[in-house]
């Protein structure tokens, strides 16, 4: 359970309070927090959830929207502005959120219930699994605050095992959204699909990848965001940004990668990692996640399919993230740009020797 | 059954429903011989509510299971699937022979219902302490919907121990869902023993009236006692949500399984199934005196 002080939305009504981390403290965190400061809210992923869904429900009946006591942290508070006979806050009720969201799905409805993902997709696993999947209903479960992004707020409100934890469950599907624009596309994209839903996103601050997604965006397709034949670094949600600059830093040093976004967990891109492994001399995977379970495993899951090619996983090492600042704890596990870069290079010098 | 339309309030004589609840109680004999082992005293407990809900009261079409309108019920104490699935097959929402291979290989039918294999059936379930939660979010659903259909769930009395239960029991409430009626089959039992030593649930009512639902209590295998429940029931709409605590008895209709720990799975074989079916055709014989 979010603690009482820390839920955004228990507190003074009608103020904003959807920053989690002011008060970071830090060289690099300040910097980040300045980089916020003005900021519109369409380059912020979880901040466009509700304005997107609002949108859509503007077309679709079908679409109603839960949230258990966060909905300023979610930004659902938006659609409740516009929707309020179709948004439904469940208090700090998980458990009874998702399977409610699985009665309304069963009833014809398209709902979409959202929540931090240590509380979705860990809390609430076993209504996903039992009461949403098993039963093939459309429930869309968004977890946001991936991964370590929650940093000091500590382990309870980390999420690195909900990729694996939803990975293992038959026909839910298990997308990380990259950026506000790709989150956008992935709701659209979500309207249509028959299955239910386990959509990761990160914290709301995460820059652009994409000045537009190409071509729409396909669940299960990956994107190939840049080309390069010395290894592929294939990456998911909010690591996919700092990949590319890692794939730039690489690039100064001679070294061009590929950057493939994974933005679908499950079911995944079995010919683009088989075209990883063909066209490039390495596979490094990255994700804000433990290197058992997620998306490492799922590319490794391929590989031993596919014949031999360099290969490493990278990201928590099986451990419960140390607290911090998120801006350091990234750097700490190496899951900034020049980590992954180092991790690289590693990687290459590795196949070398 | 040949009816088509079944609804609420309809005039069914006492004697056609004793006969179907027996009729429950034979064919959960039957299949469970099938499979080998079965619920036989939880589902017993229910027989009488079963017969009530569909043979007197529900608003469903057989023909058209997914009709919108339709009232619906979870069975959140889903190992009784046993005793309502000759209900429903009864009531032809599938051909009743597809029973006679319950739980083999491939089958639909196993131990625990499956809402995409089986029609008639509004919800899968199994896992303890999630059919309430299922049921206020198609309360939700039909007020969204604006339909006038109620939600009916029926829990197990342990079952209450779940958490999720009550975490539903406040939202319920909170949304004043007056469409969702809550049916607890209160048999007393869970498998470790006696709930009150286990882990006690009572005051039912005043627990259930205290999370701002309106209660009543009757007696579980009483036909005019369910009937006039349910007869009471306010219609769907903004409200307090409403609970009925049947009181039963765990295995009832077999005085050998009448409140006995050792029968809540089980397979009468023999002598003993001969027995059994023997004094399931007496029809219910009165309940000792508790000594």
């Amino acid at each position: 359970m979010a603690a009482e002080d820390d839920a955004p939305g228990a507190g003074a009504a009608g103020q904003d309070q959807s920053d989690l981390f002011r008060g970071t403290s830090g060289p690099a965190d300040l910097t980040e927090s300045e980089s916020v400061k003005g900021t519109p809210a369409s380059r912020l992923p979880a901040f466009v959830l509700g304005e997107e869904l609002a949108d859509l429900a503007d077309r679709d009946p079908r679409i109603v929207v839960l949230t258990a006591d966060l909905a300023s942290a979610n930004r659902t508070i938006e659609f409740k502005a516009r929707h309020p006979d179709r948004y439904f806050d469940f208090g700090i009720a998980e458990k009874n959120m998702i399977t409610a969201a699985a009665g309304m799905a069963a009833s014809g409805l398209l709902p979409y219930a959202a929540t931090f993902a240590a509380f979705s997709g860990i809390l609430a696993a076993e209504q996903i699994r039992t009461d949403c999947a098993y039963p093939d209903l459309p429930v869309r479960v968004v977890g946001t605050h991936s991964g370590i992004s929650m940093g000091f707020y500590g382990t309870s409100h980390h999420a690195t095992e909900d990729l694996g934890m939803m990975r293992t469950i038959a026909d839910l599907t298990v997308v990380c959204a990259t950026d506000a624009r790709h989150l956008r596309a992935v709701l659209r994209a979500s309207l249509e699909h028959p299955h239910a839903m386990y959509i990761r996103l990160g914290r709301g601050r995460d820059p652009d990848v994409y000045a537009e997604v190409p071509g729409g965006l396909v669940l299960g397709r990956a994107i190939r965001l840049r080309d390069g034949g010395d290894l592929a670094i294939i990456a998911t949600g909010a690591e996919v940004h700092p990949a590319l600059e890692a794939a730039n830093l690489l690039a100064e040093q001679g070294i061009e990668a590929r950057v493939v976004d994974m933005h679908t967990i499950k079911p995944i891109d079995r010919a683009e990692i088989e075209a990883a492994a063909a066209d490039t001399g390495a596979i490094l995977s990255v994700e804000e996640h433990n290197v058992i379970g997620g998306l490492g495993s799922a590319v490794a899951e391929i590989l031993v399919d596919c014949g031999r090619v360099p290969f490493a996983r990278h990201g928590v090492r099986d451990e419960f993230a140390l607290i911090g600042p998120p801006a350091a704890l990234y750097a700490h596990y190496r899951l900034d740009h020049a980590g992954i870069a180092a991790v690289a290079r590693e990687l290459l010098e590795r196949r070398v020797t | 059954m040949s009816e088509a339309r079944l609804g609420r309030g309809r005039n069914v004589a006492p004697e056609f429903l004793a006969d179907r609840a027996r009729f429950i109680r034979l064919e959960t004999l039957r299949l469970t011989k099938i499979a080998g082992a079965g619920h036989y005293s939880s589902t017993f407990s229910a027989a009488e509510l079963f017969a009530a809900l569909y043979y007197a009261h529900l608003r469903v079409r057989p023909d058209q299971p997914d009709w919108p309108d339709r009232d619906r019920f979870i069975l959140s104490k889903g190992h009784a699937a046993i005793g309502l699935y000759p209900v429903l097959a009864d009531l032809g929402f599938f051909d009743a022979g597809l029973l006679d291979h319950y739980t083999r290989l491939g089958s639909p039918f196993g131990d625990h219902p499956d809402m995409k294999r089986i029609k008639g059936i509004d919800f899968s379930s199994g896992s303890l302490g999630h059919g309430l939660s299922v049921a206020v979010g198609m309360a939700l659903a039909g007020r969204v919907q604006r339909r006038d259909f109620r939600v009916y769930c029926m829990l197990g009395d342990g079952e209450l121990h779940e958490g999720q239960i009550w975490e539903a029991a406040m939202a319920a409430s909170h949304f004043r869902l007056r469409a969702l009626v809550g049916i607890v089959d209160r048999n007393r039992l869970c498998i470790d023993g006696d709930t009150e030593e286990i882990m006690a649930i009572e005051p039912l009512e005043d627990r259930f009236s205290s999370f701002g639902w309106s209660v009543q209590r009757i007696d579980g295998h009483d036909f005019e006692a369910i009937l006039g429940a349910l007869d009471a029931l306010a219609p769907a709409g903004t409200g307090a949500p409403q609970m009925i605590i049947a009181d039963t008895i765990k295995g009832r209709g077999v005085r050998m399984m009448e409140g006995n720990l050792n029968w809540h799975v089980g397979n009468l074989v023999g002598r003993d199934y001969d027995a059994v079916i023997a004094e399931l055709g007496r029809g219910l014989a009165p309940v000792p005196a508790r000594g």
